[in-house]
C-alpha cells in the first residue's frame, strides 16, 4: 500500500489498525495450537491426560467472551470509518494535517467506463479525455461514475478505494490526492476480452500543471460530439489517449440514461412513466428492434422502448440540468405532458 | 406478438432444424492446447474402456455401482466424481498460474484472453461445485447413516438420482472443453457480461444447464440427508447426543435445501434473459443488474458455510479421536454451528459493498460478518482444548488438522479485515481477496476433505492409506499452499487485481514466479496422494484392518466392519451417551453375535441413472438450441420418471442366513485379531 491520497491513506491505516486489533487473538491461538500439538503428543507421558474432561464454565466464557470483544471494538472502528470514509460523503478534510477551505468547491469528473476504455468528461474545465485522469493536488474531487455496457470498478490504488461503474446507475467518489505524480488507475473488475489493457494513468498535478494540462485539452479544438460517442462506445482495446476540448451539452446525463442514440426513451423518462402508473399494454406498442455493436461481426439485436417526442421536445432528448449544480442522482426529468 | 415471441422466431430463422448452433466450428480444431489435452483423455477413457471390457468388469459396474442405492456406495461414487474433477479444476489453476508468471511485458503467455478467461471461470466453477460439493456430500452420504446407526438414508433412490444429476453437470462441463466453450464471465457469472448481448456464445449456456441439472442434484440429496437425520437416528440419540459431524451435516442440508432453490431461480431468470427475451437483468427494458447480484450472493454466501460446515464436523471427529479424549464443548459447539447456520443469511451484501450501498447499510452487513467469526472462532478454541490434556497421535488426519487449525485461522483473520467496508474497497476484486478465499477454502475444505479421506478410507475399504505418502502429500499441500497465496497477499496489498490475463508492470513478475512454484508444489502434493492411494492398494494386505475400528473411534461407523455390511447394522444399536460407541467400549457391551433375523433392503434400480442422463442430454439440447431434441430429452425424462413410478419391485429381504455368514464371519475375523494383538 502507497497511499498518496487523504482517503487511501486512512484506509490503509484501517487496514493496519484492524490488523493488529486482531493479531491480538490470533497470535495466541496459533502458538497454542502448535504449543498444545506438541505438549500433548503421544509419546509425551509426562503431560497430564484426563481423556473424559470436557466442559469449563470458565473456559467457555473465555472462548467466546475474548473474540465478543475484539469483535465489539472492531464493530466501534467499523461503524465509525465505514460513515466517515463513505464514497458518496464529501471530504471534510484535505489531509490529517491540512483542514478543508471554507470556500473550496470539489471538482466534478464524470467517469464512465466503456469496453474497453475510460472516458473522463471534466464538467467545470468543459473537457474531455480518453484513458488519462488528472487533477491538482489537495483540491478535493468528485467523481460520478456509470458504466456503458457491463460492469468495471474504478480503482486508482493511491487515490482511494474502488467504486464499481454500473450501465444505467451512478455511484460517487469523494476523494482527493495529496501529492504529485503519476500514479496507476484500472478497472478491478473483470469486464471481457479487453478487461486487462483497461488502464489509464492518473495524474497528480500541482495547480499550474494542472492549468497547463487543460489547456494541452483545450488546443485541439475538437469536440466530443453524441455521434463520437456511438463510435467509441464500440468494442476497442489499448485506445490510446484521446483529448476534447469540448463536450456536447447533456452527453452525461444521457450516458446514464441510455439514450445517446436519441433514438431511445431515457431511463428515467422510463422510470417517471412507471412511477406514474406505467403505460400499461400501450408501453409494448413503443418498444423497437435496436442493433447492437455490429462492429465485432456478431449480428444482435435487442428491444428497446423508444424515444418519446413531444412538441416542445421533437426528438425526445433529455433535459440536461446544469452540470455540477446537484448530487442528486437523477440528472434528467421527463418531459411534462 | 410479444417480444419474445417475436425474438425466438427470428433466432430460429437462422438455427438448424436438428443441431440447432451446433457445427464443425463449434470443436476446437485451431486451439492446440484442447487438441493435445482431447487426444490425451481420449486415450485415457479409451484405455480405461479396453480395460473395464478385457476384465468385463461392466456387468459389475453396472449392478454393483451405477444402479447402486446402497449410500456407501454412492458415498464413494461422489468423492470419485470429486477426485477427478479436482485434476481438471487443478490443472486450470497450474495453466493460469504458469500464463501470469509469463504474461509480463512482450510476453503476452501462452493463453490468448478468449482462453483465459474461460480457465478461470471453469476453475472456480469446477472447483465449488464439483470438487467441493461433491466431498462434502460424499462424506455426509458414507458418514451420516452410520454415525447415527441407519441402514441407508430416508430415500435411496432420490439418493442414487441426486448423484447421478451432479455427475451430469460435471458431464456438461467437461464437454464444454471440447465442443464450444465455456463461459468467460467469472463463476458468478454477473450480468451484464452473462447476458445474450454481450456473451452471444454457448459458454454462458454450458454454465446456467451444468449448474441447473446438478443444483437439482444437490438440493434432492439435501432433503434426503434432512430426513434421514431427523428421522432415523438409532434408538436413544437424541438431538444432544448426536455426533457433531451429524450436526454439522444438518445444518449444511438445511441451508442448502433453503439455499438453492434461490440459485435455481437466480439462473432460471438469466436463462429467461438469454433464451426468450425476458428483461430481468438488462438495462434497457427496466431490468437491473443488481437484482442478480444480490440473488446470487443470498445462494453464494451460505454456500460457503455449506462447504464449510461438515468440514468442521470431520475436524471435531478427527480431533477428539486422535487426541483420544472426549470433544471439548460439544453444546457449544452445537450452538455455533447453528448460529453459523442462521448468521451465514445475513451477511451477503459483504460480496459487494463496493456497488454503492449506504454506509449504514454496508457498516450493519460487515458487523454481521464479524460477528460470525464469534462462533467460528469458538470452534477453534474448543478443538484446541481438546487438544489440551489429551494424547495426541499424529496420524495424517491429525496433521492436515492441526495444518488447517494454523492455515484457516490466517484465513478467518483476513476474512474479517474483507469485512470492515473501508478496507474492503481496497481489497475487493484485488489478488488479496483471491488468496483470502483460497486460504480458507483450501486450509478449511480441502485439507478438511483430505483429513476426512484419510480418517475414513480405512472404514470404506477395509485397509489404511499409506501413511509415509500421506505425509508427502500434507506437506506438499501445506507448503504449496503458503508459498503460492502469500504473494498473492502481499500484491493484493499492492493494489494488483484479480482476472488479470497480461502485465505491464514488470517489478511484479517475481511474485507470480514465487506463485507458480507454490502452484507446482501443491501439484506435487496431489500426485503423492493418488500415489498414496496406489501404493495403499498395492500393499493393501500390510494395511489390512479387521477390527473396524482403527483409530479407537467414538462414533457407531466403528463399531461396524470395515467395510461395513450392505445392511450396516444386524441390529439397530441404541445410544445412551454422545459418543455412542465409545461408551458402548467402556460399558463392555457384546457384539450380539445370534438371534439374526432377515433385514428389509431397498433394492437397486437403474431409474435414477436413466433419468439424470436424460436430463443431461436435455441440457446437452438446450445449450445448443437443439430444440426438438430438448423437448424429446424433456420428455423422456418425464416419462422415464413416471414409469418409474410404476416399478413396485423396489426392496427385498436379506435372508437370516446371510445376515448370519456375514456376522459369523466378522466373528472369526475380530477373535483373529484379537489373538494375534495377544
Amino acid at each position: 500500500m502507497k497511499p498518496h491520497g487523504d482517503i487511501a491513506q486512512q484506509q490503509a491505516q484501517l487496514i493496519v489498525t484492524s490488523t493488529l486489533l486482531m493479531l491480538l487473538i490470533i497470535v495466541p491461538v496459533i502458538a497454542l495450537t502448535l504449543f498444545f500439538a506438541f505438549r500433548y503428543r503421544q509419546s509425551n507421558t509426562e503431560a497430564t491426560y484426563s481423556p473424559d474432561w470436557d466442559h469449563s464454565t470458565r473456559l467457555e466464557l473465555v472462548i467466546w467472551g475474548a473474540p465478543l470483544l475484539i469483535i465489539i471494538a472492531l464493530g466501534a472502528i467499523t461503524w465509525i470509518s465505514t460513515h466517515k470514509l463513505d464514497p458518496f460523503r464529501p471530504l471534510d478534510r484535505i489531509s490529517e494535517s491540512k483542514p478543508l477551505p471554507a470556500d473550496v468547491k470539489p471538482m466534478v469528473v464524470y467517469a464512465v467506463s466503456m469496453d474497453w476504455k475510460w472516458l473522463f468528461i471534466y464538467p467545470e474545465q468543459g473537457i474531455a479525455t480518453i484513458n488519462e485522469l488528472a487533477a491538482p493536488v489537495d483540491r478535493p474531487i468528485h467523481f460520478r461514475f456509470t458504466s456503458t455496457t457491463v460492469m468495471n470498478t474504478f480503482y486508482v490504488p493511491a487515490l482511494a478505494g474502488m467504486i464499481y461503474t454500473m450501465p444505467g446507475m451512478e455511484t460517487q467518489l469523494h476523494a482527493v490526492i495529496n501529492k504529485a505524480g503519476v500514479y496507476d488507475g484500472l478497472s478491478a473488475h473483470y469486464s471481457g476480452a479487453g478487461f486487462s489493457d483497461m488502464r489509464f494513468k492518473f495524474h497528480g498535478l500541482s495547480d499550474e500543471a494542472f492549468a497547463a494540462w487543460v489547456a494541452k485539452n483545450k488546443a485541439g479544438g475538437n469536440t466530443l460530439t453524441r455521434a463520437d460517442y456511438l463510435k467509441l462506445e464500440q468494442p476497442s482495446a489499448k485506445e490510446p489517449i484521446q483529448r476534447f476540448a469540448n463536450v456536447e451539452p447533456g452527453l452525461w446525463s444521457a450516458i446514464v440514461d441510455r439514450c445517446v442514440d436519441g433514438k431511445k426513451m431515457c431511463s428515467s423518462q422510463m422510470m417517471a412513466i412507471d412511477a406514474a402508473g406505467g403505460a400499461g399494454k400501450g408501453g409494448v406498442a413503443s418498444t423497437m428492434r435496436s442493433s447492437w455493436r455490429d462492429a465485432d461481426g456478431n449480428k444482435r439485436e435487442r428491444y428497446v422502448v423508444a424515444a418519446l417526442c413531444t412538441p416542445t421536445n421533437p426528438l425526445g432528448l433529455p433535459i440536461e440540468i446544469e452540470a455540477g449544480a446537484s448530487d442528486a442522482t437523477t440528472v434528467a426529468t421527463a418531459p411534462k405532458n | 406478438m410479444s417480444n419474445a415471441v417475436v425474438a425466438q422466431h427470428q433466432a430460429a430463422e437462422q438455427l438448424h432444424p436438428v443441431l440447432g448452433r451446433l457445427g464443425w466450428e463449434a470443436l476446437p480444431l485451431h486451439e492446440p492446447i484442447l487438441i493435445a489435452t482431447f487426444i490425451a483423455v481420449a486415450l485415457g477413457g479409451l484405455t480405461v474402456f479396453a480395460l473395464i471390457t478385457k476384465f468385463r468388469l461392466w456387468g459389475y459396474l453396472w449392478r454393483d455401482w451405477v444402479t447402486s442405492i446402497d449410500h456407501k456406495k454412492i458415498g464413494i461414487m461422489y468423492m470419485i466424481l470429486g477426485i477427478v474433477m479436482l485434476l481438471r479444476g487443478f490443472a486450470d489453476a497450474l495453466m493460469m498460474r504458469a500464463h501470469q508468471a509469463m504474461s509480463f511485458g512482450e510476453n503476452v503467455g501462452f493463453l490468448p484472453p478468449h482462453h483465459y478467461d474461460q480457465v478461470f471461470t471453469a476453475h472456480g466453477v469446477i472447483m465449488i461445485f464439483f470438487v467441493a460439493m461433491p466431498f462434502v456430500t460424499g462424506f455426509m452420504n458414507y458418514v451420516v447413516p452410520l454415525q447415527i446407526g441407519a441402514r441407508d438414508v430416508a430415500f435411496p433412490f432420490l439418493n442414487n438420482f441426486s448423484f447421478w444429476m451432479t455427475a451430469g453437470g460435471a458431464v456438461l462441463v467437461m464437454i464444454s472443453l471440447f465442443v464450444g466453450e465455456f463461459a468467460k464471465t467469472g463463476w458468478l457469472a454477473y450480468p451484464p457480461l452473462s447476458g445474450i448481448l454481450a456473451s452471444p456464445d454457448v459458454g454462458v449456456d454450458y454454465y446456467l444447464w451444468s449448474l441447473q441439472i446438478a443444483g437439482v442434484g444437490t438440493t434432492l440429496s439435501g432433503i434426503n440427508l434432512i430426513a434421514t437425520i431427523i428421522k432415523m437416528r438409532a434408538p436413544g440419540m437424541t438431538m444432544m447426543k448426536m455426533p457433531v459431524f451429524t450436526w454439522t451435516s444438518l445444518c449444511t442440508n438445511v441451508l442448502i435445501v433453503a439455499t438453492f432453490p434461490v440459485l435455481a431461480a437466480t439462473l432460471a431468470l438469466l436463462t429467461a434473459d438469454r433464451y426468450l427475451g425476458t428483461n430481468f437483468f438488462t438495462n434497457d427494458l427496466g431490468g437491473n443488474a443488481m437484482l442478480y447480484v444480490n440473488l446470487i450472493w443470498i445462494w453464494g454466501h451460505p454456500e460457503v458455510y455449506i462447504l464449510v460446515l461438515p468440514i468442521f464436523g470431520i475436524f471435531s471427529e478427527v480431533v477428539s479421536t486422535f487426541s483420544r479424549k472426549k470433544l471439548f464443548g460439544y453444546a457449544s459447539m452445537v450452538y455455533a454451528t447453528v448460529v453459523i447456520t442462521i448468521l451465514s443469511y445475513l451477511v451477503w451484501l459483504h460480496h459487494f459493498f463496493t456497488m454503492g450501498s449506504g454506509a449504514s447499510v454496508n457498516s450493519f452487513f460487515g458487523i454481521t460478518t464479524m460477528i460470525i467469526s464469534i462462533p467460528t472462532g469458538a470452534k477453534i478454541f474448543n478443538w484446541l482444548f481438546t487438544m489440551y490434556r489429551g494424547r495426541i497421535k499424529f496420524e495424517v488426519p491429525m496433521l492436515w488438522t492441526v495444518g488447517f487449525m494454523i492455515t484457516f485461522t490466517v484465513g478467518g483473520m483476513t476474512g474479517v479485515l474483507l469485512a470492515v467496508p473501508a478496507a474492503d474497497f481496497v481489497l475487493h476484486n484485488s489478488l488479496f481477496l483471491i488468496a483470502h478465499f483460497h486460504n480458507v477454502i483450501i486450509g478449511g475444505v480441502v485439507f478438511g476433505a483430505f483429513a476426512g479421506i484419510n480418517y475414513w478410507f480405512p472404514k470404506a475399504f477395509g485397509f489404511r492409506l499409506d501413511a509415509f505418502w500421506g505425509k508427502v502429500s500434507f506437506w506438499c499441500w501445506f507448503i504449496g499452499f503458503w508459498v503460492a497465496f502469500t504473494p498473492l497477499y502481499i500484491m493484493g496489498l499492492m493494489g494488483v487485481t484479480r482476472r488479470v490475463s497480461h502485465f505491464d508492470d514488470m517489478s511484479l513478475q517475481p511474485y507470480f514466479v514465487v506463485a507458480a512454484i507454490g502452484g507446482g508444489i501443491v501439484a506435487l502434493g496431489i500426485a503423492a496422494f493418488l500415489i498414496q492411494i496406489a501404493v495403499s492398494i498395492w500393499r493393501r494386505k500390510e494395511l489390512r484392518d479387521t477390527t473396524g475400528d482403527i483409530w479407537g473411534g467414538r462414533t457407531l461407523e466403528w463399531s461396524t466392519s470395515s467395510p461395513p455390511p450392505d445392511y450396516n447394522f444386524a441390529f439397530t444399536p441404541i445410544a445412551h451417551e454422545m459418543d455412542a460407541w465409545h461408551d458402548m467400549k467402556q460399558r463392555g457391551v457384546e457384539r450380539p453375535k445370534k438371534g439374526f433375523v432377515a433385514i428389509h433392503m431397498p433394492k437397486n434400480t437403474g431409474a435414477g441413472f436413466v433419468i439424470a442422463m436424460l436430463a443431461t442430454a436435455m441440457g446437452f439440447a438446450l445449450i445448443w438450441h437443439m430444440y426438438i431434441l430438448a423437448a424429446l430429452g424433456l420428455a423422456a425424462t418425464v416419462i422415464a420418471s413416471i414409469v418409474h413410478t410404476f416399478n413396485y419391485d423396489r426392496d427385498f429381504h436379506i435372508p437370516a442366513d446371510a445376515v448370519t455368514r456375514t456376522e459369523d464371519e466378522r466373528t472369526r475375523a475380530l477373535a483373529a485379531a484379537a489373538t494375534s494383538a495377544a
